[in-house]
């Protein structure tokens, strides 16, 4: 999976970079084209993202970073940039005449590694590469931090080099020390030294995906690791790196359809206009007593990594209504590989939701960077995930940037008065908080899935499922208070069912310990509950990539999945997130702190493809 | 001697195109910056590209203000573009003028955007009149290379 720098072209790094310019404006396309061969690179031009997005995919190793405006006829920006992070994993630099905050938000929060604005100067050009050669150091790292969240300490990549920097110890996997003495490292080192270690990029074909899903489910999400995987999948060429960052992805990816299921499909278990319920299975509820306890949900409890924490943005422009959980973990740096188990929820959502996921989280919560409310465009996330308590890791896909991810969620008002570590932000985060890390910022679109930690709440408890509701719904605070590290809004301990949301009452099982506390818009928080909605179905299909056609025609759904939530193509990091609130302490699952960098998502294995989360997974 | 002249007049001429804000030196000289053997007439290249696809921008805002009920939305996605796409030559005033269009757009002010529209479109049309004769002068003072 890691891109190949072995190319001739290392010398001379950053020479000879292979850019992908896509702008929907010939002028500028063609500037820039002008600007980027000045540098040195190589330059590809499109003026089209779905063209952008087929040359990604033929050629998938043949890019090393894209540039793209935001504002394109066919295809909206931040789209292509969830497609590009989650098919190709490549660097993404947004551009546009638009510097409005809540826009760069938005861009960081799909996952772009920098956000430029036009008119654009050759030496911001210039300095593109970094976001190519960081994207590297930072695979290596999450890589490494699979493996010792496995059980394995000490990952080298085969190379001594990284001995040292790279050594993680599962209790040690967020430590910014480390971070630095990697970047350090590298600092010193010569790029060649990184790249003559790199494996060539593993291309995830269909087949191989299919092969990948249908272990993960054998496995059994609870247990899924990428050795366990590796194993099953009977490749000889893969290795657990591989799988590991593509596990990483796919719990992102799941996380992301389920975020976009939820959104889509109304309260009543309807389907999502642009899924079919069945396929919009495999996201999370959040189950309404959360029953942290490992392994609560009953089947198939899904464990997403923390990456999969859906984060939403809302535009604010359009979404200004809209109650996005958003689990912000304003970690200065995002640290990959944290991972936050997600406590298991106990119960469970109502019929709608039939997805299944359960998050575990780690006490330390999801770190998620990714601040920001974005325009959920259909309908709202709907974050329902049975968290299981189980530690799992939450990998979160090597996210340069800093700002925190936010994961929406629906938020649950849990019933406990410790406040809500999930803070609500109906607009969009704040740039990354750099105190606590584990802020969940719950924006809800919809009504709020309760999240209740007790066993005892009861669907009334709990707002309803979220379910996006089309249009979004003032809420009143967003923006600004959204991310912080307090928790802004806290969540009051009970549970207001919002007039956005319907009646549905989805269990929200977040049981996050979050160190920090979470802060929730209060505005937004109606429900207040986590309601974590993965849209596995869609997220898969996109792996897939539209290898068959029901796949195919998803493929615009997912799209539209992507805009919903914008987990996919952060890197969230999850940290100590922890979500007091509702659990009954008892319920509680506490994850020792090592393992609060993790935190592992598991997905229950659906045995239909890639319907992952078919089958309910909050099982109260 | 001659030349001399006419190259400083191409230098005044230049000068006073950012003087007057029509253009922004930094983004213009940029763009200067880029032309060389393999493209050296770059900045007129840009500049010709810039005029014809506004005009296809223009096109569509006019069809947009004239439908009923008007797409504010709309409109001001399209403005947007032609926005983004000014930027690219430096163009200060054009740019101004957009952004008062927008302004008209978000309050939903539709006489206000036809309003701003028309001072888009002048500021636009001065514009290429003032570039037209700046690049006139420098093929005239033999400081454009013709491949």
């Amino acid at each position: 999976m890691e891109s190949s720098f072995s190319s001739p072209r290392n010398d001379s790094f950053p020479a000879g970079l292979r850019v992908l310019v896509v702008d929907d404006d010939p002028t500028w396309l063609k500037i820039l084209e002008k600007m980027l061969k000045k540098c040195s690179y190589e330059v590809t031009t499109c003026g089209l993202a779905r063209e952008a997005l087929n040359l990604l995919r033929e050629k998938k190793d043949g890019y090393d970073i894209v540039v793209s405006d935001v504002n394109m006829p066919d295809m909206d920006g931040f789209k292509l940039l969830e497609h590009v992070g989650l098919e190709m994993d490549l660097p993404v630099i947004m551009m546009s005449v638009d510097g409005e905050t809540s826009r760069v938000m938005k861009g960081v929060q799909h996952g772009a590694c920098d956000y430029l604005l036009k008119p654009i100067r050759m030496k911001e050009l210039r300095n593109i590469w970094q976001h190519v050669f960081r994207k590297k150091i930072h695979e290596i790292r999450d890589i490494e931090s699979h493996e010792s969240i496995e059980g394995i300490q000490l990952i080298r990549n085969g190379s001594d080099q990284y001995d040292e920097g790279y050594f993680f110890s599962a209790e040690d996997l967020t430590s910014s020390r480390k971070r630095k003495d990697v970047d350090n490292k590298y600092d010193d080192k010569d790029f060649s030294d990184c790249s003559s270690t790199k494996k060539a990029r593993v291309v995830w074909s269909v087949d191989l995906h299919q092969k990948f899903v249908k272990a993960v489910h054998q496995i059994g999400f609870d247990k899924v690791g990428p050795k366990k995987i590796l194993d099953l999948m009977n490749v000889p060429w893969l290795t657990r790196e591989n799988v590991a960052s593509h596990l990483q992805k796919y719990r992102l990816y799941l996380s992301r359809l389920q975020k976009e299921n939820d959104i889509k499909s109304s309260f009543g278990g309807t389907k999502h206009s642009d899924y079919s319920s069945k396929d919009l299975q495999g996201i999370l509820s959040v189950q309404n007593s959360i029953n942290i306890q490992q392994n609560d949900v009953a089947h198939g409890s899904y464990r997403f990594s923390g990456n999969n924490l859906v984060a939403q943005n809302a535009d604010p422009k359009s979404n200004e209504g809209d109650i996005k959980g958003i689990v912000s973990e304003p970690v200065a740096e995002p640290k990959k590989g944290t991972t936050s188990n997600i406590p298991d929820s106990q119960k469970t959502r109502s019929s709608q939701m039939d997805f299944n996921s359960s998050y575990t989280e780690t006490k330390k919560g999801l770190v998620g960077n990714v601040p920001h409310s974005q325009k959920i465009r259909s309908s709202q996330m709907c974050v329902n995930h049975s968290f299981a308590s189980v530690e799992s890791e939450v990998n979160l896909t090597a996210f340069d940037s800093t700002i925190p991810a936010t994961y929406s969620w629906n938020q649950i008002q849990l019933e406990k008065e410790h406040k809500p570590l999930i803070q609500l932000n109906n607009g969009f985060s704040k740039p990354p908080l750099p105190g606590p890390q584990h802020h969940f910022q719950a924006d809800q679109l919809q009504s709020i899935p309760s999240i209740s930690s007790r066993p005892s709440i009861p669907g009334g408890d709990v707002t309803g499922s979220s379910k996006s509701k089309p249009s979004y719904s003032e809420y009143t605070n967003h923006h600004g208070s959204c991310v912080s590290p307090t928790i802004s809004p806290t969540i009051s301990p009970t549970i207001s069912a919002t007039d956005s949301f319907p009646g549905q009452t989805k269990s929200c099982v977040v049981d996050h310990q979050v160190s920090e506390t979470i802060s929730t818009s209060t505005s937004n928080m109606k429900n207040q509950g986590i309601n974590l909605s993965i849209d596995l179905e869609s997220a898969q299909r996109n792996l897939i990539l539209g290898s068959t056609s029901p796949f195919a025609s998803l493929d615009d759904e997912f799209q539209i999945c992507w805009y919903q939530g914008d987990c996919y193509g952060m890197n969230l990091e999850l940290q100590n997130i922890e979500f007091s609130e509702c659990t009954d302490p008892t319920h509680v699952t506490e994850v020792p702190a090592h393992l609060y960098d993790a935190l592992r998502f598991e997905y229950p294995c659906d045995p239909s493809e890639y319907c992952v989360l078919d089958q309910g997974l909050f099982i109260a | 001697m001659e030349r001399n002249q006419l190259q400083r007049q191409v230098a005044l001429k230049r000068s006073s195109l950012f003087e007057q804000q029509f253009l922004d030196p930094q983004q213009f000289v940029q763009l200067e910056d880029l032309e060389d053997d393999a493209n050296p007439n770059f900045v007129e290249e840009i500049v010709t590209l810039f005029y014809k696809d506004s005009a296809r921008l223009f096109q569509k805002i006019e069809q947009t203000m004239q439908s009923r009920p008007i797409d504010f939305g709309k409109l001001d996605d399209y403005m947007h573009q032609f926005k983004g796409s000014s930027s690219s030559i430096g163009a200060i005033k054009v740019k101004n003028e957009c952004s008062q269009f927008k302004e008209f757009c978000l309050a939903g002010n539709a006489e206000g955007c036809f309003w701003a529209f028309q001072r888009v479109k002048q500021e636009h049309h001065t514009l290429r009149i003032q570039l037209e004769s700046y690049f006139q002068l420098r093929k005239q003072a033999g400081l454009v290379r013709h491949v």
